[in-house]
């Protein structure tokens, strides 16, 4: 005889806002004192989320340097900028769920988050939220230092594109974090997900403008990364800080990530059920 | 040779356990198509670009990729796991177990581990220099192909014995994993790309890159005939001294030890 297996809460809305509320509140404390208490390994992943940028930022200088000061339509300046708004925004916008999952699932880690009354996403959310706030005291000076030292071209920077900036980092965090969660859900079907997890890494390097401003890819690479949502997800931000866009891109961009944002909402909520409904471990 | 007999015996151990995870490695090898894919799309966007990334070429850069996944490779098969059972050892008192045994602890140590999977990483990575040296063409004779040789054993041996060093320290402070992750982070991303394109303070305030830079450009200059003497005897002299340096360390660590019982 088996006994039943928890039913898992399907629903986002089986909490009322109030608790809902208490419960992140809550829980942001307790995960803040947690990294403060392993602030090591938070920065060891701060020296992993500045040391990639900036050798890309070193890389791309080098190569306007070496083509007199100016490649691509990018001068060594404006590729400096380039390389520390990335910074700021893949530290607020990336999470490593897809490469915990696996590990959730093989030790049973999973289990004591399906027993309780709320869905698992809202553990996650508060995680990856806290890390971002702590990682800020680290990324913070690290771009203001890197702005001074690599004299970053500001120059299209104005307080309309700021003010723009903001609703675009906010819809990409909500839009990178519901796509990779929802990626990372494939672990409940594969034992293995380390080479799905390198491919998508693949992909969202170049076409979310990691490697380089998306303006330098082959066109059909600029086209995929528009249709797809990719663009949307790190480089439209840093584009529109950048002064990069005009209203109408702006406009159709937000418009863009809102949508995704729905369409992935729709994909996840599918997705987990059916994903905690083939849920198996130990004692389960 | 004794010493030769126990590294043959783990070496073996491995490749038996790669054996058992079969999946694993196809796994592995799929991630290292993608690394290298990446690699070299990058190097094709740089080139779209500019004609010179500070006087490199396109295939002196391919071969500076070929020569960081064949030290990645090298680093990650046994050094590195090697390195972190170590220090897990010493923290949960199993080296004790080590210390017991007759042979050279220094030894048993660095082949604790060894994670054959990393074999692709060096196959794939000689097969990228190879191809590069074929499109770099004449220009490399015997000379230059046994001097590239030597320095990339150079570049090995500073390698391991500046992780040798990191781990020694665990003696002494029992956390330290954390400095192996750094040095990761730093090969990956910084060893990827000529050490001469980062500016002084770079290379200077980071030391991680001192043995990544010996390890991966230095080889790669002397391909592409851009080798001075002084980088030549640089690299060797440096070797000997790591390599020492890291054998006197581990034997003066070796009597702060106190065991998980005593």
């Amino acid at each position: 005889m088996h006994p039943a297996p928890p039913t898992p809460p399907r629903t986002f809305a089986s909490l009322s806002p109030r608790s809902l509320l208490a419960y992140y509140l809550a829980k942001f404390r307790a995960e803040f004192a947690l990294q403060i208490a392993y602030r090591g390994s938070v920065v060891i992943w701060l020296i992993g989320l500045v040391v990639q940028p900036l050798v890309s930022l070193l890389v791309w200088t080098t190569v306007a340097r070496s083509n007199g000061g100016e490649a691509g339509g990018f001068t060594t300046g404006e590729y400096a900028a380039y390389f520390i708004v990335l910074m700021v925004v893949n530290h607020l916008t990336f999470i490593w769920h897809m490469w915990e999952f696996g590990w959730r699932i093989q030790t049973g880690f999973f289990t004591p988050l399906f027993l309780r009354p709320i869905h698992p996403i809202h553990n996650d959310v508060v995680e990856n939220l806290t890390f971002k706030v702590v990682g800020l005291v680290g990324i913070v000076p690290a771009a203001v230092i890197l702005a001074i030292v690599f004299d970053a071209d500001f120059g299209n920077t104005t307080p309309g594109t700021v003010a723009v900036f903001v609703p675009a980092l906010l819809l990409a965090m909500a839009l990178r974090f519901i796509l990779e969660w929802t990626l990372a859900l494939a672990a409940f079907w594969m034992t293995k997900v380390s080479a799905l997890n390198n491919f998508y890494g693949f992909v969202t390097a170049f076409l979310a403008g990691m490697i380089a401003p998306l303006a330098l890819l082959p066109a059909p690479a600029r086209v995929l990364a528009s249709v797809l949502p990719f663009r949307w997800t790190v480089s439209f931000p840093i584009e529109v800080l950048l002064g990069q866009l005009g209203a109408r891109t702006m406009v159709l961009g937000l418009g863009l990530q809102v949508l995704w944002i729905a369409l992935a909402v729709l994909v996840l909520r599918r997705m987990w059920g059916v994903a905690a409904a083939r849920y198996t471990a130990v004692g389960a | 040779m004794h010493a030769l007999t126990v590294i043959r015996t783990y070496l073996k151990l491995g490749l038996l356990n790669v054996l058992q995870y079969r999946g694993d490695f196809v796994f592995q090898v799929i991630s290292i198509a993608i690394n290298l894919a990446t690699a070299l799309l990058t190097i094709g966007i740089i080139f779209d670009q500019t004609d010179s990334l500070n006087g490199w070429m396109p295939n002196e850069l391919m071969a500076l990729v070929g020569i960081q996944m064949l030290m990645r490779g090298l680093v990650t098969m046994v050094i590195l796991p090697s390195m972190e059972a170590f220090m897990e050892g010493v923290r949960l008192g199993t080296f004790d177990f080590l210390l017991t045994k007759p042979a050279d602890a220094q030894l048993l140590t660095s082949v604790s581990q060894f994670n054959a999977a990393s074999i692709a990483n060096v196959v794939i990575g000689l097969g990228v220099i190879l191809v590069s040296m074929g499109r770099l063409g004449a220009a490399i004779g015997p000379g230059d192909a046994l001097l590239f040789v030597v320095l990339l054993m150079a570049g090995a041996v500073i390698v391991y014995s500046f992780l040798m060093i990191l781990a020694t320290c665990s003696f002494w402070f029992v956390r330290l994993n954390n400095i192996l992750v750094i040095f990761s982070v730093m090969f990956d991303n910084a060893g990827r790309w000529p050490i001469t394109i980062y500016p002084v303070w770079f290379r200077v305030t980071l030391t991680f890159l001192i043995p990544v830079a010996i390890a991966i450009t230095i080889p790669a200059q002397s391909l592409t005939g851009r080798l001075d003497w002084q980088s030549t005897a640089l690299a060797l002299g440096l070797a000997g001294l790591f390599a020492t340096g890291s054998r006197l360390f581990w034997r003066f660590g070796l009597t702060h030890y106190t065991g998980a019982s005593a």
